[in-house]
């Protein structure tokens, strides 16, 4: 014991003294989303407040506004934020704009590797262009879609007979897409204790990113590829093709006949909503859920369990979702800032990170042997996160995602067409933007 | 002889103003009073609008600052004239627009033709039906949003609870033929009210002697009116047309919230398209070239309605 808190005072002495001193406390404003973890965050924050002298604002933004609002401040060269937590899709953009400050001269000289953090992260968080050793941000917040599921409702007797009865096979945790839809259809509309229920909340919502974040899960699975991997920006027959067209349609199937009523408009606020209230079998939600579930009355302590995005006729991938820290080039105070991710890359910020309820997504703490077993989903994430596949990240990637917001949500939602003919739709849409930005 | 008020205003100038401006004509006098106004406006309306039509001839993004801006003529204003889900969306306005000004016209004149009559409870009666005009629009959004919600809604239960079945068959903001439905009857229940007091003010605005004329030569209450009632509340029921129909043409911010626009784009009304291409796509000339269409459409339609009303009023 005594040894252990020895250590921890020698770490926190080592983590003090590895800061640089600054001549002058500065107002640091960090700009994130407004959900969970960004609450861990301050509570984090807390500690290097009190070690460097610096004070620490933030801006927070719901998820649904967070794009507009931020990407608006940066495309304005804004000061409002000195340091940005900005999607992994804002990569691109942050960089070749300008927006973000290159961290690579950085990182060398204050012994910050890229190695030492899940590669998949570094590729989806950090780099541009992809696959290279250009960096603009620190991963700071490893996120990816899974599910949830009522393992109290898996688990009752009289569910498990009829549904080996009527599937032949026992009810659990789905293999794949095709099983969870028929444990959604199962669900669809039963009474549970009274209680009209139905089988999977899924993202739905058009606004935002929403039913993007959620069909890529079918459509990766299926055989949907952005490009050519050999050619660049050549979209036709991959973004379109016959695997893609039949992912589409399995999402469609899966929201006319599996979800609930009124489900036309659902991202990650409606779906913890609906999951909360016992509405659901399943939800389809990013992996920053989890904590909130556990910790929930009516469906945490055990009554919750997590599995993986299933696998589909083509493999086994999932939505990435998560971000970087990026120093915000508009910013006069980038000196403290680049204090700050130095501070928050350290593995004792990082194991504290996980403990409140932040994503880490470094290495040293995930591979940790204690990790997987820490929390009931923590396997769940490391699984997850091992299969990842993300949205373009290219500077035009604003410009890509609406028109598969609207393609998508007026075929599954409004019935409008064929999966085909939206597919087609879209690569015209991106074919335009492509030539639009010169790489096409 | 008694002093005019301008005299007296002029009697009461101190000497320095009067010696300052001594020497100007009151021509000068009035410009500069009038120029700080005709500034503003030049800057805040008339120098947008120029800039704006100069911007639909372009391709500029405003998120490229640092690309080469190019003339593209008319190209702009083709594409949009030409694009299906252009036309759609001016559909579901059109379709928003005609069936909240006649539901808002029918219920708002027939509440104030019954408020307008003595009975007890007549001003608490005034107050309860004018309350939802008095909520934000995003508000509204937001709980009618509840109100239609398929299991749990009030909406939903009451309609069901005439008609059987259950709640749950229904989904009013997610189904594509019902949501252009939902988002008029929720604009119609907010808005009815402002109709009902301006067709109120119409009404009150009659005098009773011609009432009492009609009565002498045994006209019919049905006779009554349709030719003294409508007639004189014309100009007041048109000039609601008018308020409603400019505020549903810009129509956003209680759609966005009910439906977002949704599903697919049945409630995608023309401002919010316009919001998406304008700052979300971030095309900058296009939308400036939709927002010049819009413009002239609106300016063109309100200034024949407008004419059409003073022709309405001088009869």
């Amino acid at each position: 014991m005594k040894s252990k808190f020895l250590m921890t005072a020698a770490a926190g002495a080592f983590v003090t003294a590895g800061l640089p001193s600054t001549a002058a406390a500065e107002d640091l404003t960090l700009c994130w989303a407004a959900w969970d973890p960004a609450n861990a965050l301050i509570e984090l924050s807390k500690d290097f407040e009190s070690q460097s002298g610096h004070n620490m604002s933030f801006e927070f933004v719901p998820w649904t506004s967070f794009a507009d609002r931020m990407l608006n401040e940066l495309n304005s060269g804004g000061q409002l934020c000195d340091l940005m937590i900005g999607d992994s899709q804002w990569i691109g953009g942050g960089a070749e704009n300008g927006h973000y400050v290159k961290l690579n001269d950085f990182f060398d000289a204050n012994g910050i590797t890229m190695d030492d953090f899940i590669p998949a992260t570094v590729t989806g968080y950090a780099e541009w262009p992809k696959n290279t050793p250009n960096y603009y941000a620190l991963p700071a917040f490893g996120d990816v879609v899974g599910w949830t599921y009522r393992k109290d409702w898996f688990e009752r007797p009289e569910l498990q007979a009829e549904f080996k009865e009527k599937y032949g096979r026992d009810l659990g945790v789905p293999a794949s897409l095709a099983d969870l839809k028929d444990i959604a259809e199962f669900f669809q509309g039963r009474d549970i204790d009274g209680t009209t229920v139905y089988g999977a909340a899924i993202y739905t919502e058009r606004g935002s990113e929403g039913i993007t974040m959620g069909v890529t899960n079918a459509l990766y699975n299926y055989g949907f590829q952005y490009e050519n991997p050999d050619k660049p920006y050549d979209l036709d027959g991959f973004v379109n093709s016959d695997g893609a067209v039949a992912g589409l349609e399995f999402y469609k199937a899966l929201y006319d006949n599996a979800t609930p009523p009124g489900s036309s408009n659902w991202y990650m606020g409606e779906n913890i909503d609906a999951y909360r209230s016992g509405q659901v079998a399943m939800q389809m939600n990013f992996a920053f859920i989890w904590p909130g579930v556990e910790a929930d009355e009516n469906v945490g302590s055990g009554r919750s369990g997590y599995f993986p995005n299933p696998a589909g006729p083509a493999g086994q991938f999932a939505q990435l979702g998560g971000q970087g820290i990026s120093v915000v080039a508009y910013s006069e105070k980038q000196d403290a800032a680049l204090e700050y991710i130095q501070w928050f890359a350290q593995p004792e910020i990082q194991a504290k990170w996980w403990e409140l309820g932040g994503y880490s997504a470094l290495k040293a703490v995930v591979e940790d042997p204690g990790f997987a077993s820490s929390q009931p989903y923590a396997q769940t994430f490391l699984d997850s996160m091992a299969i990842v596949k993300d949205f373009w990240a290219e500077p035009a990637y604003a410009d890509l995602l609406l028109p598969m917001q609207e393609r998508i949500h007026n075929y599954v939602i409004a019935g409008e067409g064929t999966a085909k003919e939206a597919l087609d739709g879209l690569v015209r849409d991106w074919v335009e933007v492509f030539e639009d930005e010169g790489k096409l | 002889m008694t002093d005019s008020p301008i005299d007296r205003v002029a009697q009461r100038t101190p000497p320095g103003v009067a010696h300052k401006i001594k020497g100007l004509s009151d021509r000068t006098i009035a410009w500069i009073f009038v120029a700080p106004t005709i500034f503003l406006l030049l800057a805040v309306n008339i120098f947008p609008l120029i800039w704006t039509i100069r911007l639909s001839f372009t391709n500029y993004r405003v998120n490229r600052p640092n690309r080469d801006v190019e003339w593209v003529g008319l190209r702009n204003y083709e594409r949009i004239l030409n694009d299906p889900d252009i036309w759609n969306t001016m559909q579901a306005t059109a379709h928003f627009l005609i069936w909240t000004i006649v539901l808002q016209v029918l219920i708002g004149f027939t509440l104030a033709y019954l408020i307008n009559k003595k009975f007890k409870g007549n001003d608490l009666w005034t107050t309860i039906i004018v309350f939802p005009m008095m909520l934000s629009p995003a508000v509204v959004g937001n709980f009618w949003t509840f109100l239609y919600q398929p299991q749990i809604g009030l909406f939903n239960y009451i309609v069901t609870f005439f008609t059987g079945g259950d709640p749950a068959d229904f989904s009013m903001i997610g189904d594509v033929h019902l949501a252009p439905w939902a988002i008029v009857i929720a604009d119609t229940w907010m808005w009815t009210p402002f109709v009902m007091l301006i067709c109120l003010a119409g009404l009150r605005s009659i005098p009773d002697s011609i009432y009492e004329a009609a009565e002498c030569d045994r006209a019919s209450k049905w006779r009554q009116f349709w030719t003294i009632t409508i007639p004189m509340a014309l100009p007041f029921l048109m000039l609601a047309v008018l308020f409603r129909g400019i505020e549903n043409f810009k129509m956003f911010d209680l759609v966005v919230q009910l439906t977002g626009g949704g599903p697919g784009n049945t409630t995608t009304l023309t401002s919010i398209d316009l919001k998406r291409e304008a700052f979300e796509k971030w095309r900058t000339g296009y939308s400036s070239a939709y927002a010049v269409i819009l413009f002239v459409t609106v300016f063109g339609l309100a200034s024949i309605y407008v004419k059409a009303l003073n022709k309405v009023k001088e009869r």
